[in-house]
């Protein structure tokens, strides 16, 4: 059996509106067709487990986890009881309840198992199952928020659920239910008059969403306790469940973020949002962070149009290059320009005389390429060894996600896609221990488009990396 | 028509575990028993008014909450399974309660009229918050008087502890004087705590009285000291502390009720009774009574 994995995330809003009378205001109908977007592409994925943490579940007693097989009831809102009724009877994975359970007393953390006929499965996981998962198709779990847990508790209570993701196999999709900014107007309202609270929380929601974009989770974990005192109200003490979410995504930075809609729900900010695990390409930064790897100086953040700072920038960039060049691999060149040759800033700068690839005919021709990062050269999944030589642990996965990226960016630049590759040279340094994992990915990618394929095996690459495809394309008429 | 009165004013704690000791018919879990000081002081108080004669019980609770203002149960009857969602191997109990829609109405119109917002809950299929079944209950195991169950507002934490004052303030002062117009005798009951914080493990058996005790000294200091005003009649210095009481015994009342229970009984200067006073997975809780009718009929 595969080591099971997270191979998405959700962020979804909690109250019932979306489900119940989501005609009654635009964004309302946003918010539900973005709902309707997310379960597609659940229904769509590998998934075999959704993994609900709910801000509207609040527990004392450690966090509890729901596990009655079929939790049967009709839920009524305790503030908008006049939408309506949601009767509710889900498919919830008690054994991964179970298993999630004592993995989290493994962690030394206190949680319990709920399994009651008529326990009140609360709003959040309510609308969250019903419209990301309507045919109860996969099976669910949910846990709590623990009104009194830090930072630590919630995140090592994610790592204990990953453990039993990983051991048991599980695809498993990630959702948080959960408000932006969770100030509601305090008064009844016309449906037509809904926005969010105020212009403070409306500015703090696009930061955030910004960062989600730019798959930048763990910044916005880190950033939770000053987000709970600029725009959230106490209902849930600090803005946990990022905590809880990043963690279960190994406290990534360079996700890929979608914004699937943002809208006001009576004044509170409510937002459905994807992150997929794949590499955004960014380098997997903190937000204060231009390059993991490298300091670069401090950065002009007061006055980008400082000419002294600007200089002091050009000279970081140069010292870099050199840097890298005699530090962690051969230098990098521009790529070459002559007839037909296809050549992008997207794509990493190759190592030598050559262009990103050459149009002949109706085919396209890429030269081998890697997993580097276009403008930080840095490398997804983690370097293979380090500038003394010495080995280092590294992500297959990761890095050959990043390859089969980076392919997709060339043949963008030459107006065709990877639905056209139609072969395939992979080199791989280490077949031992990388097919299998470069295999999954594949599998998952090029593999469901179907070019032809030759994997090698070769003793080394001119930069640390473990992997290489050499592409052959037809281009879009 | 007779003009109406609060014949008695109450506060009264609503954890599960209270119920659950009880082993009552109603409960599916069972218990050997616990939390005996605060049970014999519920007992106390319902002797106590069993002597009363009262038409109805109005209680605000906090495990009702609701951001959108105030809400009124606007059903006659109530029936279904409660279960704590917090504590659900202690209550999960099957409940039957009827409600006094009239005056419900009555106040939630009133209360309108004064600016506050509010809202009738008219849907069938609500499920009534555990802390008024828990306390509904003990207050009255027979369920043979009707209810008005208030829900607690928190503007304590869309504003602060002065703003929600001032509101239940309003509130309570509207819920006297409709009690007044409608010619009923009404007992009024804040379902409330005092200090709240709460142990975050659970003894092997719950009702393990050994493990038993106050969360902190500081929050035994809050009870002892809230209680003492409550003794000698001093409410409004409640009113006064209530915003550093809230915040620094991290106490239940941010949810209006003792705001709204203290204005309903127009600040009284007289001395409330204490039936009991224990304790519950750390928290501090009190039984008292203020009776109002008595205190009518010796200062006449």
């Amino acid at each position: 059996m595969s080591d099971g994995e997270i191979i998405g995330s959700y962020i979804v809003p909690v109250h019932p509106h979306t489900y119940l009378v989501p005609e009654q205001n635009p964004g309302w109908t946003k918010l539900r067709e973005a709902f309707d977007e997310a379960a597609l592409r659940i229904k769509n994925s590998e998934a075999d487990l959704l993994i609900i943490y709910s801000t509207t579940w609040p527990s004392i007693i450690g966090h509890q986890i729901q596990a009655d097989p079929n939790p049967e009831w009709v839920m009524v809102d305790h503030d908008f009881h006049d939408l309506g009724s949601i009767p509710y009877s889900f498919n919830i994975d008690s054994e991964f309840a179970n298993a999630w359970n004592e993995a989290n007393h493994q962690r030394g953390l206190k949680s319990r198992t709920v399994n009651y006929h008529g326990f009140p499965i609360d709003v959040g996981s309510v609308v969250a199952l019903k419209l990301l998962n309507p045919d109860n198709a996969i099976p669910a779990v949910i846990v709590s928020s623990n009104v009194y847990a830090n930072r630590s508790e919630t995140s090592v209570m994610a790592k204990a659920c990953l453990d039993v993701v990983r051991s048991t196999g599980r695809k498993a999709i990630a959702i948080t239910a959960m408000s932006l900014s969770n100030r509601m107007f305090t008064e009844n309202i016309d449906p037509a008059d809904d926005k969010i609270h105020s212009l403070k929380d409306d500015e703090w929601n696009c930061k955030i969403l910004e960062l989600m974009e730019k798959g930048r989770l763990e910044d916005v974990g880190q950033l939770s306790r000053t987000i709970q005192k600029q725009i959230r109200i106490r209902k849930v003490v600090a803005f946990k469940p990022m905590w809880w979410l990043s963690a279960i995504n190994d406290n990534r930075n360079d996700l890929t973020g979608e914004v699937l809609a943002y809208e006001a729900i009576h004044g509170a900010g409510a937002a459905v949002i994807h992150l997929d695990p794949a590499s955004c390409g960014t380098g997997d930064k903190e937000y204060d962070e231009d390059d993991v790897e490298y300091f670069h100086g401090d950065r002009s953040v007061l006055d980008s149009n400082d000419p002294e700072a600007t200089a002091i920038d050009e000279e970081v960039e140069t010292i870099d290059e050199i840097t890298t060049a005699e530090e962690n691999g051969p230098a990098l060149w521009e790529p070459t320009t002559v007839d037909g040759s296809v050549n992008t800033d997207s794509a990493p700068k190759p190592v030598g005389a050559y262009p990103h690839a050459r149009r002949v005919g109706d085919l396209l021709y890429l030269s081998g390429v890697g997993p580097r990062q276009a403008v930080t050269n840095s490398i997804p999944g983690g370097p293979i060894h380090d500038e003394d030589g010495e080995p280092l642990d590294y992500d297959i996965k990761a890095q050959t996600k990043a390859v089969i990226d980076n392919i997709a960016l060339i043949l963008e630049e030459a107006g065709s896609s990877l639905e056209q590759v139609i072969d395939v040279t992979t080199f791989l340094v280490d077949m031992k221990r990388d097919f299998q994992g470069y295999n999954e990915v594949w599998a998952e990618t090029l593999g469901k488009i179907g070019p032809t394929r030759t994997t090698l095996a070769i003793r080394a690459l001119p930069t640390p990396i473990a992997v290489e495809m050499k592409v052959i394309a037809q281009l879009l008429e | 028509m007779a003009k109406g009165r609060i014949v008695a004013g109450c506060i009264a704690p609503h954890p599960p575990h209270l119920v659950y000791a009880e082993n009552p018919d109603q409960n599916e879990p069972t218990s050997e028993g616990g939390w005996e000081q605060l049970r014999w002081g519920y007992e106390r108080l319902r002797e106590s008014l069993s002597e009363i004669e009262h038409d109805v019980i109005v209680i605000l609770s906090p495990h009702w909450q609701t951001y959108v203002g105030t809400h009124f149960l606007g059903l006659e009857n109530f029936q279904s399974l409660s279960v704590d969602p917090v504590f659900p191997n202690l209550f999960r109990y099957h409940y039957d309660l009827n409600i006094d829609v009239e005056l419900a109405k009555q106040i939630h119109d009133n209360a309108e009229k004064a600016g506050l917002a509010v809202k009738m809950m008219e849907n069938p299929d609500f499920r009534v918050d555990y802390g008024t079944i828990t306390t509904g209950h003990l207050f009255n195991p027979k369920w043979d008087k009707p209810l008005v169950v208030i829900s607690s507002n928190r503007s304590t934490d869309y504003y602060s502890a002065e703003v929600m004052q001032e509101m239940m303030i309003e509130l309570g002062r509207i819920t006297r004087e409709t009690i007044e117009e409608s010619g009923k005798k009404a007992v009024i009951l804040a379902s409330n705590s005092l200090s709240h914080r709460h142990f975050t493990t659970e003894s092997e058996i719950p009702e393990d009285m050994s493990k038993e005790h106050i969360a902190s000294h500081a929050m035994h200091l809050w009870d002892m000291r809230i209680i003492d005003y409550i003794r000698s009649g001093q409410t409004q210095r409640i009113l006064d502390e209530m915003p550093e009481f809230i915040e620094q015994a991290i106490a239940e009342s941010d949810g209006g009720g003792l705001s709204w229970l203290i204005s309903a009984l127009d600040t009284p200067d007289y001395p409330a009774i204490l039936h009991g006073y224990g304790t519950i997975i750390g928290t501090g809780n009190a039984v008292v009574e203020w009776p109002c009718y008595k205190h009518e009929e010796e200062s006449q």
